[in-house]
């Protein structure tokens, strides 16, 4: 019993980190680029609903409601303003330029929030639980959490592949020049990306902040939770993702078990496994 | 000339520092079908991605109805009403044909054109409407390539090479349906290597070589001797 435990909990974060992934996806899905400030950008969501919650009194989830539109919007300024100038054949400027974002975005948090863990309060819902049997437990935030990966996940599927926007991501996933010759402004479009992306990074950045004590420096670390995951996962389908986020959380509940040391390394191995096993990952992308 | 849609004015144009097109003008009046004929590496794929906003031309080098559009990138071309259908089709792989059909009316320019109406001019289309487009033969892609062209009800076609790589029979099929979309009164601007096809099939040919018009006339006009010394150069 107490395995399976651990193993519902590793499933639970496995929602969280697919959270962190699903952003990650669909930028690389839609432009092509890699976000290295990803991380960051959870972390600045996570700071930007703590001073909405100590501004406005409400609760970190009530939060979502400020933060999510406010990250869309800073997402389709970046784009619009910074990252499009940079995407073209090659790979390198964008890598570069979110990469001095990264180190922008922490020294700015720093200054401004300095090196202090913080946490949001959620009012008791972090330590709250629900019995599900003799010695099974799961608590009642990781269940929201994994409720809302889901229902992220299953949005994002329903967006890409049942309406007129999810066409035009795909479309000019395929084909830049010929998207702009059907009508479709690609540096839109990908500003449209960039904020479906950080929309989702703002969902992220706040569970994160009610589950676990955060500070300016966290960022790196969860970008490369969310790499392992959509790697994992393969560039197909956005339930890959859910799938790779579930198996990092997985494997790191059980080497924590193992071993407290061995959390974020028993992640790394699994990961690095699933890549070697099957370095397209579980659900690739089908090639016409 | 009555109602020119489209004029070009000596063109030229670069990819980096090779210049493909030298002083290259050419008039398309509404309801007019222009052929581009010319040998391999002759600019005429160039001559319509500079058309379509692909390649950059001159502010006062490309005029549509009067008003200069060159520099106007692809999706602002699209959105005055050009569309391209481009070589080698290019069909969005990851979409099904009716989602490439649909990207193609995504701008909601008004007109005759809409889904029922492809399907009724590619009834096989029909068929195939959910199908990934890349399991599609060769002949039913040209097929959706022309339809997402269609979809966005354009005021010119332009249509590169819609023979390259099919089979004579489909070729026929396919020039079969011009008269139909022609009677909705659009102007085509065809490029083709086949020139009996191009020729059959419009009312006056510009003749290129290396970047440069060489000879121009209607269709009937043209002896296949000064057809062939344009086209070669001899």
């Amino acid at each position: 019993m107490e395995w399976a435990n651990i193993i519902l909990q590793g499933v639970l974060v496995g929602g969280l980190y697919a959270m962190f992934a699903a952003g990650l996806s669909l930028i690389f899905g839609v432009m092509r680029l890699v976000n290295i400030a990803h991380g960051d950008l959870i972390v600045l969501a996570a700071y930007l609903a703590l001073v909405v919650t100590e501004t406005l009194g409400i609760n970190p989830l009530a939060s979502l409601a400020f933060v999510v539109p406010a990250m869309a919007l800073i997402g389709y300024a970046l784009q619009r303003g910074l990252l499009n100038q940079t995407l073209g054949d090659d790979l390198l400027p964008p890598l570069l330029v979110t990469f001095g974002l990264s180190v922008i975005i922490q020294n700015g948090l720093l200054e401004l929030f300095t090196a202090d863990s913080r946490r949001l309060q959620a009012g008791g819902i972090e330590v709250d639980s629900i019995q599900l049997g003799t010695g099974l437990a799961v608590g009642t935030l990781p269940l929201i959490q994994f409720a809302l990966a889901v229902a992220v996940i299953a949005g994002l599927q329903w967006l890409f592949y049942r309406t007129a926007l999810g066409r035009a991501f795909r479309a000019t996933s395929d084909d830049q020049a010929m998207a702009q010759l059907v009508g479709l402004d690609n540096r839109r479009v990908f500003a449209l990306a960039m904020a479906l992306s950080l929309a989702v990074v703002a969902i992220a950045g706040v569970l994160l902040a009610i589950r676990t004590n955060f500070d300016p420096a966290i960022g790196p670390a969860r970008l490369i939770f969310g790499f392992e995951a959509v790697i994992m996962g393969g560039l197909g389908s956005m339930w890959g993702t859910l799938a790779g986020g579930v198996i990092l959380g997985v494997a790191q509940a059980i080497g924590a078990q193992i071993d407290p040391g061995w959390q974020v390394l028993a992640g790394h191995i699994a990961f690095l496994v699933v890549l070697a096993v099957r370095p397209q990952g579980l659900f690739p992308k089908v090639q016409g | 000339m009555p109602d020119t849609l489209l004029e070009v004015r000596s063109l030229d144009a670069f990819y980096g520092d090779f210049q493909a097109l030298f002083g290259v003008s050419l008039e398309v009046a509404a309801g007019e079908v222009v052929a581009v004929i010319g040998a391999n590496g002759a600019g005429k794929s160039t001559l319509l991605n500079s058309i379509a906003g692909l390649v950059h031309a001159r502010g006062d080098a490309i005029l549509l109805a009067g008003e200069p559009v060159g520099g106007v990138p692809a999706y602002g071309m699209a959105a005055r009403g050009v569309a391209l259908v481009p070589e080698g089709r290019r069909l969005f792989p990851s979409l099904t044909v009716e989602e490439n059909l649909l990207i193609g009316g995504q701008l909601g320019r008004p007109g005759p054109w809409n889904l029922p109406r492809v399907y009724d001019l590619f009834p096989v289309l029909a068929q195939r409407r959910h199908a990934p487009s890349p399991s599609l033969s060769g002949g039913q892609q040209q097929m959706v390539a022309i339809g997402r062209a269609l979809m966005s009800n354009p005021k010119l076609l332009l249509c590169d090479e819609i023979s390259l790589g099919l089979a004579p029979i489909v070729v026929r099929d396919i020039y079969g349906r011009l008269p139909t979309i022609l009677s909705e009164g659009l102007s085509l601007v065809i490029v083709e290597q086949d020139i009996v096809q191009a020729l059959a099939a419009a009312n006056r040919v510009y003749c290129l070589q290396e970047g440069r018009v060489v000879l121009t006339g209607t269709a009937g006009s043209l002896t296949r001797e000064a057809i062939s010394a344009a086209y070669f150069g001899v």
